[in-house]
């Protein structure tokens, strides 16, 4: 049976492919004719060619269960999302400005808090932030940037709008999947290319990663040695952190091939210590360096702080740059924007109510089951309520909670995602999905075109996260031809 | 720039790899010398498990020494030292060192790990064992063919070789360590006159060149029928043949111009290649072989330390 679009219904949610029943949006038309071209069997055909393509090349992430740290297959649905070129350039427009201004906001915390003097953000809160590093204050990284790499999380609401749903500012991943899975559909669908649409290419990510990387070099050398910075293979992102560095050719290195001597950086190598310039980190503030911060940490460096600190090596993001990707603070950002860069936000936030406001509070509490509930600084869709799916033993868990900490938690309506099909063993079916394109900023800023579109397999489930049963699309930005 | 840690990830996924090719060719071999045996004969499968040196592992696991059971041993089962264990070691040093090696190297080192994973448990049957284990050695070898024809002559690429080059030396010292008396036993049984064995000791012989891939060359280079002293002479100290135990000590030599600091690791690999080179094989044929190549391969031993100690130890500055 081939692809049906008109029995394919995605009911009062905004579908990015179908406008309704039988009828496809217009950038979307070639491709929907396209995959009603193919026989159910051909469909199928390329699915499991995909999965095994995934398989040989090794694309994996880690999942921790009890069982121990199992190194899975990434999960990708072969259809493709479309978001059109003029739409993704006011997008990407949006998404520098927030970077931009989230990066001032940083900055003026950790040196003159003007922002906080001008009384625009509370200081109780930054002072009670969890990612707030007092250890930070006074330092002025290169170019006064903070967040080098965002990953900030789009949805796209009944309107068919962008609207951000949060910043990560500390150790966002996921870039290499948004590079593997355009690998894996071009292997896949490489009639679709050129011959009907002209797609934005995203491989060189890496190439523009490590040019922002080395504009950070404390010192002025042609090629400064950069570095990645694992916690090591058990961690759920390794297999992006090995890629990344690949695609640099920079060295991937654990805290044990590090030492620090007169406050610089070095790395063990076959011929002797050899000095390293910048680090892109992918360990948390508190492991970085077991002096400083997180005493039993053996994933840092010791000595690692100070030496960024004198300005003899970079780290990327600079620490305490995650006092800007709390959730609390993310409901400032629309006035962050206006404060720093006198410009009206491009892109919207997503309604939220803070309930450390005593009248915020009180809404959240009587419409508990109808919001989302999150905490201040969990990621990976850890510590959620999502108040119109729990049960009544969670919803008092959460009032709980809520009263004992109210600075710890926001609380949003449940915005409906918008969706796009996916093919079933049987049938195109829709799903929900959300966004993260990556913005890097150093001494020039990048946004990358589209990003990492997550989708929630289970039929209207409206968790993305891989570590919960989400899957992946690859995501085309498509001009006109 | 190579980090000390890499180095030594490169090294031990250029050995696995190397190992498990080894025990499929080891595995291949046997499997066809059995098939030359008159009939009712039994192959000393024992032999197998003592070349590669784990006789105490599968004493403890197995009662019974026959084709079944060391074939499982060896290449099926997950016990750290069987094929599989061996290709997923490789793998799990590859995806931890995947950011300085070729991509496609990777991606055929994964592929390799699934197809003995997914395969292994129906080789321990003999139908289809053939067909695997050539597949193993055929893909082996396509991944050395990948390194060689893509990677630069850096010294990722260096520490490629040298343990590539050790592993092989090491075998090669280990298969030329087969005892005829053990392998075939019954033979010794029933026909107690020497002339009756030697049809058998020749197809003994012949196989293990053909382990090494070796026979063909063997025929090309000695030109004498096949006989222990000459296979022996052949496998270890022939300079051309490139899985002899001479001719890896000498790549070794070469390998190490290209590395900082392998003054200690380049005189013990001199050491052992003056040790293979120097003995009088046809004495030691009639007497003492067992004992040299047990010292030869302790000095094999000793070139991995002096590796190690060289460039993987931490603080090495």
């Amino acid at each position: 049976m081939r692809v049906n679009w008109k029995t394919y219904n995605s009911g009062k949610f905004f579908d990015e492919i179908i406008s309704s029943p039988g009828y496809a949006r217009k950038p979307a038309r070639r491709l929907a004719s396209y995959l009603r071209s193919l026989t159910h069997e051909e469909l199928q055909q390329k699915k499991t060619a995909a999965e095994l393509a995934i398989k040989t090349m090794g694309i994996s992430f880690t999942v921790y269960s009890d069982a121990g740290n199992i190194d899975r297959e990434w999960p990708m649905d072969i259809i493709p999302r479309l978001i059109t070129g003029s739409e993704w350039n006011q997008t990407s427009k949006g998404l520098q400005q927030r970077l931009e201004a989230l990066n001032c906001f940083i900055h003026d915390i950790y040196n003159d808090q003007k922002i906080l003097k001008d009384k625009i953000v509370p200081e109780d809160l930054i002072m009670d932030s969890g990612n707030f590093r007092k250890q930070c204050l006074g330092m002025k990284p290169k170019y006064n940037v903070w967040a080098h790499i965002c990953g900030t999380d789009l949805i796209k609401g009944d309107d068919g709008q962008f609207y951000v749903l949060e910043d990560n500012l500390r150790v966002p991943s996921g870039v290499s999947y948004m590079v593997e899975n355009r690998r894996v559909t071009k292997r896949t669908f490489p009639e679709l290319f050129a011959d009907d649409y002209s797609i934005r290419p995203v491989a060189d990510y890496p190439a523009e990663l490590l040019d922002m990387l080395s504009s950070l070099s404390p010192r002025q050398v042609k090629h400064p040695e950069v570095v990645v910075l694992t916690p090591g293979i058990f961690n759920s992102a390794y297999f992006e952190h090995s890629y990344l560095a690949q695609r640099m050719g920079a060295e991937l290195v654990e805290g044990g091939d590090l030492v620090v001597e007169d406050d610089k950086v070095f790395m063990r190598t076959i011929d002797g210590l050899s000095q390293v310039d910048v680090i892109y980190r992918r360990i948390d503030d508190m492991f970085i360096d077991p002096a400083v911060f997180n005493k039993d940490s053996v994933l840092g460096v010791r000595g690692l702080f100070n030496a960024w600190k004198k300005g003899n090596v970079a780290l990327a993001n600079a620490p305490g740059a995650g006092v800007a990707d709390d959730k609390i603070i993310y409901t400032y950002v629309p006035e962050i924007i206006k404060y720093y860069l006198d410009e009206d936000p491009i892109l919207s936030n997503v309604p939220s109510y803070l309930c450390v406001d005593r009248k915020q509070r009180q809404h959240v509490l009587e419409n508990l089951d109808k919001l989302v509930v999150k905490p201040a600084n969990e990621s990976g869709g850890y510590g959620m309520l999502i108040g119109p799916q729990a049960s009544k033993k969670e919803l008092a868990e959460f009032r709980r909670r809520i009263k004992a900490d109210p600075r710890n938690y926001m609380a949003q309506p449940l915005i409906s995602l918008s969706t796009v099909p996916i093919l079933g063993d049987r049938v195109v079916e829709p799903r929900h999905v959300d966004l993260r394109p990556f913005v890097l900023q150093g001494d020039k800023s990048y946004v990358t075109p589209g990003g990492l579109t997550r989708v929630a397999m289970v039929k209207g489930s409206y968790v993305v996260n891989s570590s919960q049963g989400g899957g992946s699309k690859d995501t085309w930005v498509v001009d006109d031809a | 720039m190579l980090l000390s840690r890499v180095a030594e990830r490169v090294y031990w996924q250029a050995r696995y790899l190397e190992r498990a090719e080894n025990v499929a060719r080891l595995l291949h071999v046997f499997s066809a010398l059995q098939l030359d045996l008159p009939k009712g004969t039994k192959l000393g499968w024992q032999t197998l498990v003592q070349i590669t040196g784990h006789e105490e592992q599968f004493v403890e696991k197995y009662k019974q020494e026959n084709e079944r059971n060391v074939v499982r041993f060896l290449l099926a089962e997950r016990n750290g030292i069987s094929l599989v264990d061996m290709l997923a070691f490789a793998r799990e040093n590859a995806r931890t060192t995947r950011e300085i090696m070729p991509t496609e190297a990777f991606e055929l080192i994964n592929g390799l790990y699934y197809f003995a994973r997914d395969n292994a448990e129906a080789g321990i049957s003999r139908a289809e064992r053939n067909e695997i284990l050539d597949q193993i050695v055929s893909r082996s070898q396509q991944i050395g063919g990948l390194m060689a024809g893509t990677m630069s002559r850096d010294e990722a690429y260096s520490f490629v070789r040298l343990g590539r080059s050790l592993e092989r030396a090491d075998m090669t010292t280990r298969i030329v360590d087969v005892d005829s008396q053990k392998l075939m036993p019954e033979l010794e049984v029933e026909d107690a006159e020497p002339e009756a064995r030697e049809p058998y000791e020749n197809i003994l012989w012949m196989n293990v060149l053909r382990s090494s891939s070796a026979y063909q060359m063997y025929r090309q280079h000695v030109r004498e029928r096949i006989n222990g002293e000459d296979v022996v002479r052949f496998l270890l100290q022939n300079e051309q043949l490139p899985r002899s135990a001479a001719h890896n000590l000498t790549t070794m030599t070469k390998v190490l111009r290209n590395l900082p600091n392998s003054n200690k690791v380049n005189w013990q690999v001199n050491k052992t290649r003056k040790l293979v080179r120097d003995a009088d094989v046809n004495r030691l044929l009639r007497r003492g072989l067992v004992r040299h190549l047990d010292s030869v391969q302790k000095e094999i031993a000793q070139v991995h330390f002096k590796i190690a100690d060289t460039w993987f130890l931490p603080g090495n500055s």
